[in-house]
């Protein structure tokens, strides 16, 4: 059993995913999909012992032997990504049961979860191949399903954002799949291992030049980097709130990889940042993107919209690291990329909290949230202290790495700029702190005393986020060690 | 929907729509030997549906294949493809190698490719015709 796991990661979700369309009952399907969460948490818990004994597994899809055949491909990059993905996705779920019943009607509620695995199939599927035509396929499943999944939010915007999503994110799969197709045609291969053998060979090709400059934008439009990014706020904002929970800690995550996958492995290193010089593309757009949608984060009323800008904020900090070239680098924006996924998760499963009660994310429904809610509100205060990087939280571990290892390499204008994005952070997460405790709520309505403390099924899952985030701010070594074997696999 | 179509209208539907039927059936069972396959063969299956569903209503389709039929039918096609990838496995093989399922790989590699096949189809035309249906009753 243990040798078909690679592929059993995948398809379990993927099997799931129809039989969850069939059940009628809500809580069936949210327990389904909540057991195909949590088994392919451990399936990932186990691939990683595997990997870290075994070294790298190679499955063979339909017995044939790459690279003509498609392989997985599980190295210590895709074990660490696995178990990001599958881990958000069991809290998600174990959180999401009230609120999907509150926000997604009784009759859609089976399609709900079958969509949501599916997007978990793709994710998971994108970490676990070894085929750049596979990525791409994993890629569309993925989106596809995110698509429906953003555009069952209650608001009608939700639909207007679904489609503005569909539309760029259409181009940027279609770029990519434009560079693989081109990759191919010089190459004649779609084995990612395959193809960083036969590139060096070729990197004097015009062809070459036009592919990786297409899979650059591709991707760069699913990570939502400077100023690719318009998509985001909107889909973020405006998509169940669960989905929120799960798309933020994931789906831009996956891209990250993806950008690693392709720039640090399928092109080799010194063919990206040495011949193609994809650092001096990055480290711009990386610093106008800390900067500029941090302070548009600050002038957002709508909180959901503005942890959204500050996603865009914090992409840029991991693609700065990316753009170092550097291992040192490489590490920081890896362990940003698991801290993050577990700050930003945290906090919009404390918006999934509050929508849950006061049903609104508007800054001034916030008032006296401090007294009525106490324990999502310090969640809050705990959680935004990580997102602005305050020592003994797992935040400032992950910037301290962006920031030295710019330091490092002589880039002090990034240096500084990590600080300043930092200081941006604390000007919006005091905007909520001091609107939740130092405001006297003016509606009448949210006088009432309706308004009480989110059910215990959400506020455990959001304070094992909260508690994890003190626990990687004080046990640094952990994400660290965890990081930098990931990052061996590409940078050895 | 107008049910009140053309008698010329009704009359050559009657006749085209078991062809297309047919001709569904020729080039999703004849994929391996020659043009054709399982997606192409959902989209005319569906196509086929969705005439007689513009020329009858969809009232009258829904009573022969009704949107939660559809829907089932969505989900099987699925299962059945990754069924065979399981049975493949669940024989010693990995995910969908198909050599393991019968005794003689040619026969292994006939059948498996057969059922994937027919799986895609059943999903796509269910797929196609769901978007119809759906599409239809919004605008109504």
């Amino acid at each position: 059993m243990l040798d078909h796991l690679p592929a059993l990661q995948v398809i379990i979700p993927l099997i799931s995913a129809p039989v969850c369309m069939l059940v009628t009952r809500a809580s069936w399907a949210w327990l389904l999909a909540t057991a195909v969460s949590i088994a392919s948490f451990v399936m990932a818990l186990l691939l990683a012992r595997e990997v870290s004994v075994h070294g790298v597994l190679s499955y063979h899809l339909g017995g044939w032997v790459p690279p003509l055949g498609i392989e997985y491909r599980i190295d210590h990059l895709s074990a660490y990504v696995l178990i990001i993905v599958s881990a958000t996705a069991s809290i998600t779920m174990l959180a999401a049961r009230k609120s999907i019943e509150q926000e997604v009607s009784r009759e859609k509620s089976g399609l709900f979860y079958s969509a949501y695995l599916l997007c978990l199939t793709g994710l998971l599927g994108i970490a676990a191949t070894g085929d750049a035509f596979n990525i791409f396929v994993f890629l569309e499943i993925s989106s596809l399903s995110s698509y429906a999944l953003i555009a069952m939010g209650r608001d009608r915007r939700a639909l207007t954002s679904a489609y503005q999503y569909l539309i760029m994110g259409t181009i940027g799969a279609t770029f990519i799949l434009i560079g693989v197709g081109l990759l191919y045609m010089l190459t004649g291969t779609l084995n990612i291992l395959d193809l960083q053998q036969k590139i060096p060979g070729i990197t004097g090709s015009r062809t070459l030049h036009a592919a990786f400059a297409f899979l650059t934008a591709g991707i760069s439009l699913k990570l939502a980097l400077f100023p690719l990014h318009l998509w985001l706020p909107n889909a973020y904002a405006y998509a169940p709130s669960m989905i929120t929970v799960f798309l933020s800690a994931t789906a831009t995550k996956v891209s990250l990889y993806l950008l690693f996958r392709f720039f640090f492995g399928l092109f080799p290193p010194e063919v990206s940042f040495e011949s193609f010089h994809l650092g001096r593309i990055l480290l711009p757009l990386s610093i106008v993107a800390i900067l500029t949608a941090s302070f548009v984060a600050i002038f957002q009323d709508n909180i959901k919209r503005m942890l959204a800008y500050s996603s865009v904020a914090q992409i840029g900090y991991m693609t700065l690291g990316i753009s170092l070239a550097s291992k040192e680098g490489s590490i920081a924006s890896m362990v940003y990329l698991l801290n993050h996924a577990l700050i930003k998760g945290g906090l919009f499963l404390a918006m999934a909290c509050i929508v849950f009660r006061i049903n609104s994310v508007q800054l001034e429904d916030f008032a006296g949230l401090g007294r009525r809610m106490p324990w999502t509100m310090a969640a809050i205060v705990l959680l935004g202290l990580g997102l602005i990087g305050v020592p003994l939280t797992a935040g400032f571990i992950s910037k301290w790495y962006v920031l030295s290892a710019a330091i490092e390499q002589g880039h002090w204008l990034g240096a500084v700029v990590v600080v300043g994005g930092s200081l941006l952070a604390i000007l919006y997460i005091w905007k909520i702190i001091e609107q939740a405790y130092f405001r006297t709520p003016v509606k009448v309505a949210l006088h009432t005393s309706a308004i009480r403390e989110a059910p215990l099924a959400m506020l455990i899952p959001l304070w094992v986020l909260v508690a994890g985030n003190f626990y990687l701010g004080l046990n640094t070594s952990f994400s660290y060690n965890f990081a930098s074997t990931a990052i061996h696999a590409i940078f050895p | 929907m107008d049910t009140s179509a053309g008698l010329i209208l009704r009359e050559v539907c009657k006749i085209i729509i078991p062809a297309v039927l047919l001709f569904a059936l020729y080039v999703q069972f004849h994929g391996e030997y020659g043009p054709g396959g399982g997606f192409q063969a959902g989209v005319i299956f569906a196509a086929a549906v969705i005439l007689y569903a513009l020329v009858y209503g969809r009232h009258k389709a829904q009573r022969i294949l009704p949107l939660a039929t559809v829907r089932v039918y969505i989900a099987a096609g699925v299962l059945l493809y990754s069924g065979v990838g399981v049975a493949t496995m669940l024989r010693g093989g990995t995910f969908l190698d198909y050599n393991v399922l019968l005794h003689s790989p040619q026969h292994a590699q006939h059948l498996g490719i057969f059922l994937i096949e027919l799986g895609v189809g059943i999903t796509v035309a269910a797929v196609m015709i769901t978007i119809f249906y759906v599409l239809d009753e919004f605008c109504e």
